[in-house]
């Protein structure tokens, strides 16, 4: 394999690994800006989205369904919990959020295990992604391409209903100054709500685009949660762009780490961390530590 | 159109406001002024729904709105401008007063915005956090307009401004209050709320202690300002 093909092989499959931590770091980014609370559990919706499109796939019989089905239903679950539990707290201090969105992760994963069982599920990546192409006479994954170019898709989604929509506006004037928004007529809970439900069906949607790849299982969310973490941490709490950096920065330190140093790679991802922090305490984007 | 009964407002264990009554006919300005602490603030809070009073009643056109949650109050028909402003730091110009455009505003729509204040028109495309305090304090009465609201409410606007820019500001209130905005303004600047009122009241420990029109101000000022005002 020549060095450029090399190159160009690793760097796709980088870029389809910052798809899907993308989608993990921009959801729990947003509810931090809003909410400035940590939510514990996008792990675990993670991963539920993963075992929600495995359901979605069986039931509907098209992959397509399931990328529509899991982020649906996990953010339609965050809202509600968030409009039955959550909204009691707001008046409470931090560690009443950190105890709650822990309880739900802890919950989740256990009622996910009653549901679906202990094993990993496959779910198979539809037959138009199911192949390979020839990059530079190198074969590279159809699905691999097609995860890199979702995340594309949907950053520059997320970036346009941010910055161009209302309730972008309102998302991001909430970030800044939640009462003052209330005070100028706008139901902030309801922003909470929605943007708290937004963000569980982003993390659900890098669920289902991970199954293919990885099988959907409960060691899912583990990892998942602490990826988020550095990623948001890097990029600076509450940041769009900020996660959108963390996660490409953490996606090639992962692929090429594992690749030259695969017994050191997880370390590097917080080698990243730290080198990040001691420059920029908030992270690179972020206001202040 | 305004009409404040007995309102008390608690911070945990300590009373705010202990029976503050208060009346603001429509289309005209009433200015509250007192010493740091009294209360003043609080009552605008209590107004807005930003603190919760615990008795007493606050009438809008005949309509009690105490303890009505802020934006149900704010689609009332009152605006806020706030002490210290708060304008979104990272939102532009445009942006900040958008946020407050819940519908397409009738009587102060954008374009008659920026008419009304040039220097935002010049900074459109600013962040909130580029602008001068004197700005920040013109688009935070542009953001609570925008709205067309039926009363508006001021807390401190001339804090930290220029004498020149709080000329301005007299200049802007008297203009809104003859457009038919009722305005309830509170002040630590005696010589501005003189300038643009049609009531000044004098709060001490919560309550409302004296009420009187300009001229009847002007005339007792040295006693007022002694008795109430001075530390």
């Amino acid at each position: 394999m020549s060095t450029l093909a090399f190159l160009l092989n690793q760097s796709v499959n980088a870029l389809s690994q910052a798809a899907l931590l993308f989608f993990l770091g921009v959801g729990l980014t947003l509810i931090f800006g809003i909410m400035r609370i940590v939510n514990f559990a996008h792990g675990t919706l993670y991963m539920l989205g993963a075992f929600v499109g495995y359901s979605a796939v069986r039931i509907t019989g098209s992959y397509w369904g399931a990328l529509v089905a899991a982020p649906l239903v996990v953010g339609l679950l965050g809202t509600a919990f968030e409009f039955g539990i959550l909204r009691r707290l707001y008046r409470r201090d931090a560690h009443a959020f950190l105890m709650v969105t822990f309880g739900l992760a802890l919950v989740t994963g256990e009622a996910v295990r009653l549901i679906w069982g202990s094993e990993a599920l496959q779910v198979p990546a539809p037959a138009l992604l199911s192949g390979v192409v020839f990059l530079l006479d190198e074969p590279f994954p159809v699905y691999r391409l097609f995860l890199a170019a979702a995340g594309a898709v949907m950053a520059f989604a997320i970036w346009q209903l941010l910055e161009r929509t209302r309730l972008g506006l309102l998302i991001r004037a909430t970030s800044q100054n939640a009462e003052m928004v209330h005070a100028l007529g706008t139901d902030v809970n309801m922003i909470r709500s929605a943007v708290f439900g937004i963000g569980c069906g982003l993390a659900a949607l890098g669920g289902v685009l991970a199954a293919p790849l990885v099988t959907a299982s409960h060691g899912m969310a583990a990892s998942a949660v602490i990826d988020a973490f550095v990623i948001v941490i890097i990029g600076g709490m509450g940041s769009f762009l900020g996660s959108l950096i963390g996660a490409l920065l953490v996606a090639f330190v992962q692929v090429f780490g594992n690749y030259y140093y695969p017994d050191f790679a997880l370390a590097f991802m917080y080698l990243l961390m730290l080198l990040v922090l001691v420059v920029r305490p908030g992270g690179l984007l972020g206001k202040e530590a | 159109m305004l009409s404040i009964r007995g309102l008390n407002t608690h911070y945990g264990q300590s009373h705010i406001l202990q029976g503050v009554d208060l009346e603001l006919a429509r289309g005209t300005t009433a200015a509250v002024l007192g010493r740091n602490g009294v209360g003043k603030s609080t009552t605008v809070k209590s107004i807005m729904g930003l603190v919760s009073p615990t008795g007493g009643a606050i009438a809008l056109d005949g309509v009690d709105i105490a303890g009505w949650q802020p934006h149900l109050v704010a689609r009332a028909g009152v605006a806020y401008v706030p002490e210290g402003r708060l304008i979104f730091p990272d939102l532009t110009v445009i942006e900040n007063i958008l946020v407050a455009e819940r519908t397409p505003a009738r009587n102060w729509p954008l374009a008659r915005l920026l008419e009304l204040f040039p220097s935002l028109q010049a900074r459109r495309a600013n962040k909130g956090s580029q602008l001068s305090g004197g700005e920040q304090q013109m688009l935070a009465i542009a953001r609570a307009l925008v709205s067309d609201p039926k009363l508006l409410l001021l807390d401190e606007p001339s804090q930290g401004l220029a004498p020149l820019v709080v000329r301005e500001l007299a200049r802007i209130i008297r203009l809104l209050r003859d457009a038919g905005v009722t305005i309830l303004l509170i002040e630590q600047n005696m010589k501005l709320a003189e300038a643009v009122a049609d009531e000044l009241h004098i709060m001490v420990k919560g309550r409302i202690v004296y009420s009187a029109d300009p001229h009847r101000f002007r005339a007792e000022e040295d006693q007022v300002r002694s008795r109430y005002l001075t530390v």
